[in-house]
């Protein structure tokens, strides 16, 4: 039988997930194999160097750089506090004297005799990596991190801001095609991941900052009200480092758009439960996109893992459910009906490979491959 | 390298996203290319072996040519019959491509060479660090430190001058302590590329925390560059640090006939060997998703850009945030809602695979392509300069005229060609489109030929024109260029509707055609290609086609796709700024060109009837 290699978001209610989580940087791993750890657990740390602080003490004390070693108070290897005294010269008259201060506390790093210059290191700064889920450590790689394993339900939206955070899901509209307003966010809300259904705009994001919302759930928002939230325009798909006091998922795309029923109801069935999340998304190679795991408690029973999708396997197949995810039918689900092989002539004049899917109300369209996603589950 | 003869050549270039084959071969006593296949590529999980996306390809040319290829997960070599290949040979801008920092005493001296030292290597340059770039230093340090380039090329000073400001820089890259994207635990490839006599002070700091390689200077001499060495050392360390880090990189070297190279390199190679070979200057432009690569040769001089983040997938946003939505909207030829086209871009960003399926979309898409190229172009310009600093010789006439060190080498009155490549161009579904982009983003002036590349195959020629020169420009000229035609066009700008200027044409089944075009006008003339016509030109005062302002100027003008286009809507190209008005002129310019199919209506196709 056809198929074709599509793209799809996961939207499912039980799947094994494996985070790798790795410092950035060689440190400590603070948890071993077999572990039972939660969503805030610190599985490894490390000591991020501190910043360096050049100092041209020649320049300053107006001396070559090869004279450097008489005038210094200090040397390699030696802490210094802030406004501490580092180099001074020595003049006639003690009134002339100049003296040479830490612009931070730290460690000299090291001193050039060819450039006059000191490297000021500031003290180290402690990473602390948290478990993000709550699961299983199942691997540890020493001196980098570790593997946490959690069965829980899944869910992939489409484009997200802000990192990772967790907390209880709470459902604060009725449908996946009602609106979240700011109205709809109240006291209660504080600290939970809140799902909203098509749209949430600039009011909403900022009460939800003022309340103290850990998450925003939502099937879409405008462009212009993603940028008044990040207060630039954003040019790149590469987010979650966003300091925006809350993490924003967005399940369907830029528009008013429901939220996919699929989607919707299963958050809705976990709606009271613990759940992490991040609005983390790169587009580029190596795709990452903001997801939903609501933990299901039982972490050890032995499943396949995510890596495995259907997509992977073999590609959408006749019967498939997909979604059309580009105008004119941008948001629609449909049912694949067939696969032609050949190139088709579509209303640009592009020729291209296509699918026939039938619309819930009966119709038979034709779109081009690339303009449709896999539901997966 | 092999020692028999090359007749079956199969090529790939892993793309960031799709890794494309194609066979070349030897019919009678020419070279062509038969066959294509693509795959998506595979440096990513779950597979994380580049190799699953080159044998898929691989496995379509085969399905396509009936010819096996492949024994198992082997490439056959040599070809006997039906079966195998002559030589295997690849490029490479999967996994982001190969991202360099460059640093240098003086900005726009020896940063600016390491500079296009880098990009001419096929290096996206993520940052440029000077002694006086005005950041402080701390800053320079934290900058170092933060962006993780797979490389850092260092020059700096001329052979016996300074020595403290290039070791400044090399204590900075020493306290930033910097750390590779690729490899946990290996030390940072880093290029020495500076004053010879600050080399022991270089080694002395870098050499224990760093892999340094020590190469000759880019700027041995104020009034001399001298890039290859440091470009072929780059290359070199791409192949040994970087791509020997990339998942499954090692198997795929081992199987190649000719050095990895990366793609936009080999892009270089090829538009540089036309240029070489034709003696005409030459800009070539490759607009991608992520990445628009301008290379032009001007006066001999090769020179390569990168404009990160202008593309049209995956930075399609990028576009419109840096060239602002009234340069967008100034190129529709229909009224658009602000709120809707936003949207519609950023749903382009999140899900970049997707294509227009109506002709509004296409619009917008052409649109922002125009933007992109437009943007890269002027990136460009400011980077393909001559030396600057260099002392010049002047006389009493000399004096007259203010130019200075370090003017822009990119003339478009002395262009002769433009090519295109990339999805958006080569896919377009007219090529008068892919013509008008061009046209429309570059605004050339006097006489210029235009081409575009039919599949996107340039890469794979280029690395192949390292193996075999022969079979890479013949390929190029018979299967990768088409021709699409040439735009006339003068310097200046008129009141619309006012005489711009009258033309003679001389076709070549002798018939003459005269007129004249009024300013705003567009016309198009069927000149096919390999015909060749004459054109004299004479414009109106206050335009100029270079033989200067008002002056006649003749030349011969060549044929192609699309054919002659005399453009007299001046420059630069201005729409209207009413709405309704603009929509007015961009439909008639599509319409003397025939941009578009007529129906403008609809969909992919009319729904059927409901289903039983």
């Amino acid at each position: 039988m056809a198929h074709a290699y599509t793209p799809g978001l996961r939207v499912t209610p039980d799947a094994v997930i494996r985070k790798r989580r790795v410092l950035p940087l060689p440190g400590e791993v603070t948890v071993r194999e077999g572990d039972l750890v939660t969503a805030p657990t610190e599985v490894a740390r490390a000591e991020l160097p501190g910043k360096v602080y050049p100092v041209n003490v020649a320049n300053k004390l107006s001396i070559a750089p090869g004279e450097l070693s008489a005038y210094l108070l200090k040397r390699e290897g030696e802490s210094v506090a802030k406004d501490e005294t580092i180099a001074e010269n020595h003049p006639f008259m003690k009134w002339f004297q100049t003296q040479v201060r830490a612009p931070t506390s730290g460690r000299i790093e090291s001193i050039s005799h060819i450039t006059g210059q000191l490297f000021l290191r500031e003290p180290p700064e402690l990473i602390r990596l948290s478990a993000y889920i709550d699961g299983t450590v199942i691997e540890v790689t020493p001196g980098q991190g570790a593997v946490v394993e959690s069965h829980c339900a899944f869910i992939q939206g489409i484009f997200g801001v802000g990192g990772e955070t967790h907390g209880e899901i709470a459902l604060a509209v009725r449908n996946p095609e009602e609106i979240l307003t700011a109205e709809h966010l109240n006291i209660e809300h504080q600290g939970r991941i809140v799902v909203g259904g098509a749209l949430a705009a600039r009011e909403t994001f900022a009460r939800a900052r003022a309340l103290g919302v850990r998450a925003l759930v939502v099937g879409g928002v405008h462009d212009h009200d993603l940028k008044s939230l990040l207060g630039y325009d954003l040019g790149v798909a590469i987010t979650g480092t966003e300091r925006i006091g809350f993490t924003l998922i967005i399940t369907e795309g830029f528009g008013t758009i429901p939220m996919a029923k699929r989607t919707f109801d299963l958050l809705a069935a976990h709606a009271g439960q613990q759940a992490s999340c991040s609005g983390a998304t790169q587009i580029r190679a190596g795709v990452i996109r903001p997801e939903v795991l609501i933990p299901h408690g039982n972490v050890s029973q032995p499943q396949q893992p995510y890596a495995t999708s259907k997509t992977e396997e073999g590609g959408i197949q006749v019967g498939d459910v997909i979604r059309i995810i580009r105008e004119p039918y941008f948001g629609v689900l449909a049912r694949v009906k067939d696969l032609p092989s050949e190139l088709q002539k579509i209303a640009t004049e592009s020729h291209v490979r296509v699918l026939m899917a039938t619309l819930p109300d009966g119709h038979d369209i034709t779109l081009p491959r690339a303009n449709v996603e896999m539901i997966e589950g | 390298m092999t020692s028999h003869p090359l007749r079956i050549i199969l090529a790939t270039d892993c793309g960031s996203t799709t890794t494309k084959a194609i066979l070349v071969q030897q019919l009678g006593d020419e070279y062509r290319q038969t066959h294509r296949g693509e795959a998506p590529t595979t440096v990513e999980a779950p597979f994380e072996d580049v190799t699953r996306g080159v044998l898929n390809a691989i496995q379509e040319v085969e399905e396509l040519s009936g010819r096996t290829i492949l024994d198992g997960e082997r490439i056959i070599t040599p070809a006997r019959g039906d079966t195998g290949v002559d030589i295997y040979i690849s490029t490479s801008s999967a996994g982001g491509g190969l991202q360099i920092m460059v640093a240098g005493v003086v900005k726009s001296m020896s940063t600016e060479s390491a500079q296009r030292c880098a990009l001419g290597a096929g290096a996206i340059v993520m940052d440029a660090l000077a002694a006086n770039d005005g950041r402080p230093s701390y800053e320079k340090i934290e900058r170092i430190r933060h962006l993780r380039p797979d490389m850092l090329l260092l020059a700096g000073g001329t052979d016996g001058g300074t020595i403290p400001h290039v070791v400044e820089i090399a204590e900075y890259i020493a306290a930033a302590d910097p750390r590779p994207r690729l490899g946990i635990g290996y030390q940072l490839p880093v290029i020495y590329a500076g004053n010879i006599d600050a080399r022991p002070q270089v080694q002395r700091i870098l050499g224990e925390r760093t892999a340094l390689s020590i190469t000759d200077n880019i700027r041995p001499v104020l009034e001399q560059e001298n890039l290859m060495p440091a470009r072929h050392k780059i290359h070199d360390l791409f192949l040994e640090h970087v791509m020997a880090q990339a998942p499954g990189y090692k198997k795929l070297i081992s199987w190649a006939g000719a050095p990895i190279i990366p793609t936009p390199a080999a892009v270089g190679m090829i538009i540089e060997t036309v240029a070489r070979r034709e003696g005409i200057n030459v800009i070539g432009v490759d607009i991608g998703g992520a990445t628009t690569d301008v290379f032009s040769v001007f006066q001999s001089i090769f020179n390569r850009t990168v404009s990160a983040n202008l593309g049209m997938s995956y930075s399609v946003s990028n576009v419109v945030a840096e060239a602002g939505l009234d340069n967008i909207r100034r190129w529709l030829p229909f009224a658009f809602d602000e709120q809707t086209l936003r949207n519609q871009i950023k749903n382009k960003m999140i899900r970049p695979t997707t294509i227009p399926q109506t002709l509004n979309d296409l619009q917008v898409e052409q649109a922002i392509a125009r933007e992109a190229l437009r943007l890269a172009l002027e990136q460009h310009k400011q980077l393909a300069v001559g030396l600057k600093g260099v002392q010049q010789e002047r006389s009493v006439s000399d004096a007259f005229e203010q130019t200075a060190s370090g003017q822009s080498l990119v003339d478009m009155f002395a262009l002769d060609l433009i090519i295109g490549s990339g999805g958006i161009l080569s896919h377009a579904p007219r090529r008068a489109q892919s013509m008008t982009m061009m046209v429309d983003a570059y605004a050339p002036l006097g006489i210029t030929r235009l081409a575009v590349d039919s599949i996107f195959m340039m890469p794979h020629l280029g690395v192949l024109s390292t193996v075999h020169e022969q079979a890479a420009t013949e390929v190029f000229a018979k299967d990768c260029l088409v021709p699409l035609g040439t735009c006339v066009a003068p310097n200046g700008t008129g009141k619309p509707g006012t005489p711009c200027f009258s033309y003679r044409l001389a076709l070549p089944d002798k018939r003459l055609l005269e007129g004249t075009l009024a300013v705003g006008d567009l016309q198009l003339f069927p000149l096919a290609t390999g015909q060749e016509a004459s054109l004299e030109v004479t414009p109106t005062k206050g335009f100029d086609f270079g033989a200067g302002n008002g002056k006649k100027f003749t030349g011969k003008v060549h044929g192609g796709v699309v054919g002659l286009l005399l453009d007299a809507r001046g420059r630069p190209i201005i729409t209207a700024r009413e709405e309704a008005a603009r929509v007015r002129q961009l439909q008639a310019w599509a319409k003397a060109v025939d941009l578009y199919p007529e129906e403008r209506e609809g969909n992919v196709e009319s729904r059927s009837q409901k289903t039983e």
